[in-house]
């Protein structure tokens, strides 16, 4: 028994409360997602058959399981629609995560060459839009690109074009507001990764020969690999499941995902379907999710 | 019966036994020292008297009662950390009052208590300040303050001067010294640094993988090692290994490999075993331009080694020689520069006559 | 090498200044929009508080605010109470059977796409037959919230110095007791932070809230975004501003009270 374990008891009565919440409120809930996907849609409330009465015992337990099917996932299988929008969610996640790390990576390299002082500024001033809505940045970009908008009127003004560009409902407004509202994701474990570097480390690739370009390849960047990888795990996961970007900023001819889902649910009142969509969605990101995972322990509890 | 009785403690760390079934008695009012390199085990021990870990074998017994198993808190025993672990969020008074809160003093008592530890670490004035607002001594005698507040049976000090630089440390082990002699408080000191533990500690326990190597004062660790390992872990020393070729009148005569036939005082207890180290502190080795007389050594025999100078080292207060034997073997001597004038000098390549009595060494078992 | 670093600073100050601009400008330009006189949201029609009006006198709005303030509040308070427990237990709790799913569970609601955790939730409630509305929401915001505030805090926790626990045990505390006296006060800071965030996450969800709310209830964040799909219109402007001077107003608060309590000694406090 060490000081450690002294305080491990205690700790792990803490525990118990939030353990018990998230296996009620976080994993169980996957349950019934995976049950629903297999059942049938129905006319009803609510609208989906067999519904499990653990009341009516074994018999008719064991026929609502014979009720079960796949069928929902075959409508997946066999609709190009529900293809096609996979397809898109992963494609823009690339994409953006891409962009984003175009963009976030010089301002995050940014930060950390600042004096001390200076980053922790720098770093206040990227987590404060942050803290304002997601929604609230989303909005402030529609007044931007609207047809009178701000965007269009300076464009005009500077004789760049000659009549208003059509902005909104188009993936250019989509993937503004994707980098827009992910940017923070990226930056911050960049910056993390970066500002701990010792500077030392390229005066020493400068003084062995390499010039700071070279030193920037084949330094800076092999170290910050820890950090572009939770940052791009950080903004690949969600945006391949977002709605409200795509949904407020993108056209209509083409969905993600996160959309179909919610048309499914919303607008068809099939929940079976959604479900299965979100099971499909899930599968699709469990290799970076456990990835992500794994990172994320690393940073918060050590090698321990 | 000692104050702090150590019997056969052992803890291991997985496969990594930190400490080895060790025992050590301790006298009220000592200031004892556990010396040893990095990873010997020293801080272990000293963190299984506070409480930090738990022996898994052995006991503990503080005044004759067992607390090998005792939490921290239920300890009479308090410790000052390497970082010093001040609170940050306390103001200097709070961090010294800390722990005599806990023990549910009275607010009166509490408050007579620390303007007596503030005065005993010379803190005066500085009662309101936060710890990141103290220099590195500063905040070095806040956390003495705050582990004597309490009156500990035994203060346990973990590296104690390790974060202070070096003129710093000097004056502070004095002030330790003095504070320890004014309290009659024990303690017990963890460092790796043997200048420190020579200078403040009245006893010395030297351990190496996990166990005690001797226990002795400084002077006679220093003086009569009791092993070839501890000879050379503390200080600078020759060392010729050979035969003993006869025992008599309580003096040894060693046949050596480099050094000839060496004579030396016998010791107790006398060695055992006929293959032996002759061992000689380069302090004790002396330098001549011819042979001494022999009635310098008065009525001891005095071995003398014919060489030529290597290696001249001038460090201001001593110059160290590294003197060259006929077999081949190297002799290091140390000869402290009493007059400001370099006469008494030998260059490098000069002849001289290396010398050492037979008091002044001592034989040594492999 | 000195010359390497002051051109190196051009580059890099240039950078930082566009990924800064990029970041604020669509705000403050809402924000100026919203003192807009003009109906027509992109003509300058001169400063005015008439939305501000509009905002406060429409019923079913300022309903949906009331109701949002109150998921937030509630839910982010359970969120930190929670989200505490768990980081006190990853951080300190060493190795204990069912850790890994534990820690798997907090840290992928970070990253999970709403629209599944949504759903999820959603079902869940219609399958214990739980009448959907205000508390169903805030058990929904509870639950991905918590995850922030175990970050944040967990994070604080492993990053503190374990010996002061240690000084505070060998100085007469127990361990429940030296977390409360020393680790608590010092920890203090990120738990505000963390309740910080989760408010804000509860205050701005769209999805979540949409699929666990019922028929009737809706949030700010549900009625902005049906406002906002039909197009912009001033009075959204309006409470767009008042969201962020209210997050604002909350940051500055939180910094103060954090610099307060480092200020205070323990002599204050009853223990």
């Amino acid at each position: 028994m060490s000081a450690r374990r002294i305080f491990a008891g205690p700790a792990r009565l803490a525990a118990i409360a939030p353990y018990l919440w998230m296996v009620l409120f976080f994993l169980v809930p996957f349950g019934f997602v995976f049950k629903i996907s297999l059942s049938q849609t129905a006319i009803a409330q609510p609208p989906y058959t067999p519904v499990f009465d653990f009341t009516e015992g074994r018999e008719a337990l064991a026929a609502a399981f014979g009720q079960l099917s796949f069928d929902n996932f075959r409508l997946l299988i066999s609709d190009n629609l529900y293809i096609l929008s996979y397809l898109r969610s992963v494609m823009v996640a690339v994409t953006s995560t891409v962009i984003l790390l175009v963009i976030g990576y010089p301002v995050a390299y940014g930060m950390a060459r600042l004096p001390r002082r200076w980053q922790a500024v720098a770093m206040v001033l990227v987590i404060v839009p942050f803290w304002t809505s997601f929604l609230i940045r989303i909005y402030a970009w529609i007044n931007i690109l609207q047809h009178d908008g701000l965007l269009n009127r300076i464009l005009l003004a500077l004789h760049l074009v000659s009549s208003p560009i059509v902005w909104l409902s188009t993936d250019t407004a989509m993937y503004i507001g994707i980098v827009y509202s992910y940017l923070p994701f990226m930056i911050l474990p960049l910056y993390a990764t970066l500002a701990k570097m010792d500077a030392s480390l390229l005066e020493a690739a400068g003084d062995l020969g390499a010039s700071p370009r070279q030193a920037f390849w084949l330094v800076t960047v092999p170290l910050s690999l820890p950090g572009i990888g939770a940052g791009a795990l950080l903004c690949f996961i969600p945006i391949v499941g977002e709605f409200v970007i795509p949904d407020l900023l993108a056209g209509s001819n083409s969905l993600m995902v996160g959309q179909t889902l919610w048309l499914e649910f919303f607008t068809n009142k099939d929940w079976p379907v959604a479900s299965a969509a979100a099971v499909t969605l899930l599968a699709l990101l469990v290799p970076p999710l456990v990835l992500y995972d794994r990172l994320q322990r690393r940073q918060l509890e050590g090698n321990s | 019966m000692p104050l702090l009785r150590i019997e056969g403690v052992a803890k291991a760390f997985g496969n990594f036994r930190a400490v080895d079934r060790l025992s050590l008695d301790i006298r009220a009012g000592e200031f004892f020292a556990l010396l040893g390199p990095s990873g010997c085990g020293k801080t272990t021990l000293l963190r299984m008297l506070a409480g930090f870990e738990t022996p898994d074998e052995g006991r503990i017994l503080l005044g004759g009662k067992d607390i090998a198993q005792a939490l921290p808190h239920e300890r009479p025993v308090n410790m000052m950390f390497q970082n010093y672990a001040l609170f940050p969020h306390l103001s200097v008074r709070d961090n010294i009052a800390f722990g005599l809160r806990r023990a549910g003093m009275a607010r009166g008592d509490i408050a007579t208590r620390v303007d007596e530890m503030v005065a005993l670490v010379k803190l005066d004035g500085m009662e309101k300040r936060k710890p990141d607002q103290l220099s590195g001594g500063q905040r070095q005698r806040v956390a003495l303050a705050r582990s004597l507040a309490r009156r500990p049976q035994v203060l346990l000090l973990d590296e104690p001067l390790a974060a202070l630089d070096k003129k710093l440390r000097e004056g502070t082990q004095a002030e330790l010294m003095e504070l320890q002699r004014r309290l009659g408080t024990t303690f017990i000191i963890v460092t790796h640094d043997q200048e420190e533990a020579m200078t403040m500690a009245s006893r010395i326990g030297v351990m190496d993988a996990g166990r005690l190597r001797q226990v002795a004062t400084p002077r006679n660790l220093y003086e009569a090692p009791s092993s070839r390992w501890i000879a050379e872990f503390v200080g600078d020393i020759n060392l010729f290994s050979g035969e003993i070729t006869s025992r008599e009148n309580n003096r040894l005569k060693v046949a050596t490999r480099g050094a000839g036939t060496l004579v030396v005082s016998e010791l107790w207890p006398p060695v055992s075993n006929d293959v032996v180290n002759v061992a000689i502190r380069p302090e004790k080795v002396k330098l001549s331009r011819r042979a001494p007389a022999s009635e310098e050594g008065g009525s001891q025999a005095i071995n003398r080694l014919d060489g030529v100078v290597t290696d001249v080292n001038y460090l201001g207060g001593v110059t160290t020689y590294k003197v060259k034997l006929e077999s081949g073997a190297m002799v290091r001597s140390s000869v402290a520069n009493t007059a400001r004038l370099d006469i008494d000098a030998y260059l490098a390549g000069q002849r001289v006559v290396a010398w050492f009595t037979s008091d002044d060494c001592l034989v040594l078992e492999q | 090498m000195a010359r390497a670093v002051t051109s190196m600073t051009r580059f890099n100050i240039t950078a930082l200044a566009l990924g800064l601009a990029f970041l604020y400008l669509p705000i403050v330009i809402l924000v100026i929009y919203s003192f807009n006189a003009s109906r027509l949201v992109t003509v300058w029609g001169g400063w005015s508080l008439r939305w501000y009006v509009e905002f406060f006198n429409d019923r079913a709005m300022m309903e949906a605010a009331w109701m949002s303030l109150l998921v937030a509040g509630l839910s982010a308070t359970l969120a930190t109470v929670l989200g505490t427990l768990a980081a006190i237990g990853l951080a300190r709790g060493e190795r204990f059977r069912g850790r890994t799913l534990f820690s798997g569970m907090l840290y992928s609601p970070l990253v999970m796409p709403e629209v599944i955790s949504g759903l999820s939730l959603l079902l869940l409630f219609v399958a214990l037959n739980a009448e959907r509305g205000f508390w169903t929401v805030t058990v929904a915001h509870t639950t991905l919230t918590m995850c922030f505030v175990t970050v944040v805090v967990q994070s604080r926790l492993t990053s503190l110095d374990r010996s002061l626990e240690e000084a505070a045990m060998d100085l007469g505390c127990d361990p429940v007791r030296a977390f409360l006296l020393v680790t608590l006060p010092l920890i203090l800071p990120a738990i505000i932070a963390g309740w910080m965030l989760a408010f804000t996450l509860s205050l701005d969800d769209v999805v979540i809230a949409s699929f666990t709310t019922g028929p009737g209830s809706a949030t700010l964040p549900i009625r902005i975004y049906s406002e906002v799909r039909l197009g912009v219109k001033p009075e959204i402007n309006a409470i767009c501003t008042l969201m962020i001077a209210l997050i604002t107003v909350l940051i500055v608060a939180a910094s103060l009270a954090s610099r307060i309590s480092s200020a205070q000694g323990e002599s204050g406090a009853p223990l």
